[in-house]
């Protein structure tokens, strides 16, 4: 799976360096949350070797899949002295699975001359919809498969084929802490679960997590993230009244993020829809309060997987105006197959990086090409 | 990257015209590109389907060979078919013989239950009705304090006995709402539900437990415009599980085509009474099938574009510039107001969208550079008031000044205020009753539209003093080799023009 990079935490309290003023805000869940920033030349910090796991398996792999330490090196010699690199550790996230949440295709026997119609059901889109179909029916040809087992295989393999791509892991792994992670997306997609369930898996991955309540418009948004913030123990930055300036909600909540050496901060937005320009422009607005600080890792997108052809609209838009890095299709439990994330990938060149499963907190998970086709083309 | 139906329709027809009658395969063409369109606009797959029949059958017939120009008579049988599903007239809401009505609201999660709740009692208060608000959802965090808040701000009170978060039983609290309600004496319950996917037995069940606990006048049934080739299973597995009275649609502003409404009223057969059209708590009306029809075949929406003009326009102020366009006393202050009050309708492209037959200017539309009227905007605010009153004031050294003021080149400057001039002049001849021409508008989209266009008598006068706001995009529309008069009518809203 996946390795990401994150803070070593040790258990024993250290005192921390002069530099860095003592913490005074506790969280109020986690006890040790003790910050252990070593001086040392800001090269070697990196070296995951150096580190004491307890996780033994890091060590070879962390530095292949991840290119960006070296390149950062040069940056932190330069900035302030007063930076104190942390020392940094390649995880994992807990493990977590789409499970048996994506329901097949298939009601009967599979037929190639239904599979248009079939894709189109499940929301791939007309034009996604006849390629593949043009394209299963030529490599089934040649194949000479026809059995119901071989099409269903060589469907797999296509979608597979098709859907992976290297990039759909999650931005965290070049060690600039604190992370920061914006997700937006149009009204009622599922964001503030999709940051209540996130918040929760990195937790159980032993992250320090900041959530700022952004959405400051939505009757109650404050309080349902707070909610999930107490569900997962993270700490939550609140704005100071109804209708605050979702902005400066987004600049506290990586301030706090950096003055309590938290590993990643998850910034809640509004949902907007798409077409609604000044609240797109807004958009902007947060990104830039953000930058004032810290750089963005991650912008998610969250769409909902029930929603139609209208997700590529709500894709392209956003992308435009919040550079979106990637996607998170909530609400895939349902009878809804969310094919059109085949388009969105192809078309729009982002990839999907998480998906949601179902209500419960840990239905979240990756997203699986592999788990996701098999589970569209297996045998009910 | 999708056409639309028109665009598609109008290619298809460009071959008919002057044909007598359709040949077979003319007509299959025809419907393939109707399938098309409306599965992209999420129409469900089998709606679609028994739709293309019945319009094939139509098609074949007397009514549409016959006809004088058959390929509009085609575009008029799917504008009627659809509409006949959508529902012919808006319904309205049942009450209760004996108050008070029980109204409870169902769907999946996130098609915006609560906020509908919230809409809902304020139209309800606003014709005098005394509705309490009833906290069902105990499932989402905060779904109880999100509709406490709501009942806050529209003045409704809120029956809440359970903090909800996973904490009570919704049936409970829907049974003891109806006797309070009884008790205290309101006329219109309604009850909020948590949301549930069709295909959650257990939550369906505790849904009937609520109907049966409260016995409805109206189960209300809340879907999410956007929704997909999932809203028949939705739908059906709600119409089986809770039973449907009504649909509601939401998120209606946004850019879908809610072909949803299709299937949704295809398979539940129940009326769609409401469609809710906005963050804002007045943002909720009733359902125009008529209008549903237009947007689902991208015909555009002229009517619905009147009426947001006329949220964002203000009477008065537009009655103050019609004069002042008569008496030439029309100024480039007045244009950078107009053109203020413009942007605030939202996205240029997405209103020019709006207007029937835009889908033909789609490239157009993609390149129209939004930053232009930035730029506009920046040249006036760099010139004097003396200037932005008397712009034939502005001579070599004043344009060199506003030029580098506003970061432009002189050169712009003159263009911006050569249009200027040109404008105000074609705005005077229309303000003095000129109405602009109407050419090529097919009779369907007219059908649509003119009746708004009426209603909106005075709307259009403003809608004119829009197209001002046009200008700035002139040159923009120069470059693509477009008439600039048509792109300012268009964005001005009265829609004419923009065909040819």
């Amino acid at each position: 799976m996946f390795k990401f990079l994150k803070r070593l935490r040790s258990s024993k309290q250290e005192s921390t360096s002069q530099a860095e003023p003592e913490l005074v805000a506790e969280p109020p869940v986690v006890a040790e949350q003790a910050a252990s920033p070593v001086i040392e030349s800001p090269v070697k910090p990196l070296e995951p070797a150096k580190v004491p796991l307890p996780e033994p398996e890091v060590h070879a792999e962390a530095a292949e899949p991840e290119p960006e330490p070296e390149a950062k090196a040069p940056e932190p010699a330069s900035a302030a002295a007063s930076e104190v690199e942390p020392e940094l550790v390649a995880v994992e996230l807990p493990k977590r699975s789409l499970g048996t949440g994506i329901r097949s295709l298939f009601s009967e026997n599979f037929d190639v001359d239904d599979l248009e119609d079939i894709l189109i059901l499940a929301d791939f889109g007309v034009e996604t919809a006849e390629e593949i179909t043009n394209q299963l029916k030529s490599v089934a040809q040649k194949q000479g498969a026809s059995s119901d087992a071989e099409l269903r295989l060589l469907l797999k393999d296509l979608l597979v084929e098709r859907l992976s791509r290297n990039d759909s892991s999650l931005n965290l792994d070049d060690g600039k802490l604190p992370y920061v992670i914006l997700v937006v997306g149009v009204n009622g997609a599922g964001k503030t679960t999709t940051i209540g369930k996130l918040a929760r898996w990195l937790k159980d991955g032993d992250w320090e997590v900041v959530l700022g309540a952004a959405d400051t418009f939505r009757a109650a948004a404050v309080e349902q993230l707070a909610t999930w913030a107490e569900r997962s123990g993270a700490r939550l930055v609140k704005p100071a009244k109804e209708g605050a300036d979702p902005a400066a909600v987004a600049y506290q909540t990586v301030e706090l993020a950096i003055q309590a050496e938290a590993d990643i901060a998850i910034i809640d937005t509004a949902g907007r829809l798409q077409n609604k320009k000044d609240l797109m422009d807004e958009l902007g607005k947060i990104r830039r309060a953000v930058e004032k600080q810290a750089k963005i890792s991650e912008v998610l997108l969250v769409i909902d997987a029930t929603n139609g052809q209208n997700a590529m609209s709500q894709a392209k838009a956003f992308a435009e105006v919040a550079e979106v890095t990637g996607i998170v299709m909530t609400k895939l439990d349902g009878t809804a197959k969310g094919g059109i994330l085949y388009a969105l990938q192809k078309e729009l060149d982002l990839p999907i990086k998480l998906v949601g499963v179902g209500e419960q907190v840990n239905d979240f998970a990756f997203f699986s090409p592999e788990e996701f086709a098999k589970g569209l083309v297996a045998r009910k | 990257m999708f056409g639309n139906l028109s665009d598609r329709l109008s290619d298809t027809f460009k071959n008919l015209r002057g044909k007598g009658r359709l040949s077979d395969s003319d007509i299959d063409a025809t419907l393939r590109d109707i399938r098309r369109a409306l599965l992209e606009a999420d129409v469900a797959l089998e709606v679609v389907k028994d739709f293309i029949a019945a319009i094939r059958e139509r098609a074949l017939g007397d009514e549409v060979s016959k006809a004088l120009n058959p390929a509009q008579q085609v575009v008029q049988v799917v504008n009627e078919e659809l509409t006949k599903i959508l529902g012919t007239e808006n319904h309205k809401l049942q009450f209760a013989k004996s108050p008070p009505t029980v109204i409870m609201l169902a769907g999946l999660q996130g098609s915006g239950k609560t906020t509908l709740a919230g809409k809902l009692a304020k139209w309800l208060k606003d014709q005098n009705q005394t509705p309490i608000l009833v906290a069902a959802d105990l499932q989402r965090p905060n779904a109880v304090t999100q509709l406490q808040v709501l009942g806050e701000k529209v003045g409704v009170p809120v029956f809440s006995p359970e903090p909800g978060n996973g904490v009570g039983d919704p049936v409970d609290v829907a049974k003891k709402a109806i006797a309070h309600a009884k008790k205290s004496q309101f006329s219109v319950v309604i009850v909020d539900t948590a949301g549930r996917l069709g295909v959650d037995e257990e939550m369906m069940q505790q849904a009937i437990g609520i109907r049966d606990a409260v016995s409805p006048d109206e189960v209300l049934f809340v879907v999410d415009s956007m929704l997909g080739q999932d809203a028949v299973n939705v739908a059906k597995a709600f119409k089986d599980g809770v039973g449907v009275t009504g649909v509601v649609l939401t998120k209606l502003d946004g850019d879908s085509r809610g072909g949803a409404a299709l299937s949704v009223a295809n398979v539940t057969g129940a009326p769609i009474l409401f469609s809710s059209t906005g963050e804002g708590l007045d943002a909720f009306e009733p359902f125009y099938p008529d209008r549903m029809a237009s947007r689902i075949l991208d015909m555009g929406d002229v009517i619905s574009l009147i009426e947001q003009a006329q949220r964002t326009f203000d009477q008065e102020e537009s009655q103050k510039l019609a004069d002042k366009i008569a008496n030439e006393e029309f100024t480039l202050q007045d244009f950078l107001e107009q053109m203020q009050q413009l942007r605030k309708m939202g996205n240029m492209k997405n209103l020019l969208g709006m207007l029937p037959g835009a889908g033909k200017m789609k490239q157009q539309l993609e390149d129209f550079d939004e930053s232009e009227i930035s730029r506009t905007e920046a040249i006036i605010r760099s010139m004097t008031p003396v200037e932005r009153n008397m712009p034939r004031v502005l001579n070599g050294s004043r344009r060199l000044r506003i030029a580098k003021g506003s970061g432009t080149s002189v050169n712009e400057v003159n263009q911006l205020v050569n249009r200027f001039e040109q404008a105000a002049k074609v705005m005077k001849t229309m303000s003095k009753g000129g109405m602009p021409n109407i050419p090529g508008t097919n009779p369907v989209q007219m059908g649509g539209s003119v009746g708004g266009g009426y209603i909106g008598g005075k709307k259009k006068d403003k809608k004119k003093k829009g197209s001002k706001s046009g200008n700035p995009a002139k040159r923009a529309a120069e470059n693509q080799g477009l008439s600039f008069n048509a792109q300012s009518e268009t964005k001005s809203g009265s829609a004419f023009g923009i065909q040819n």
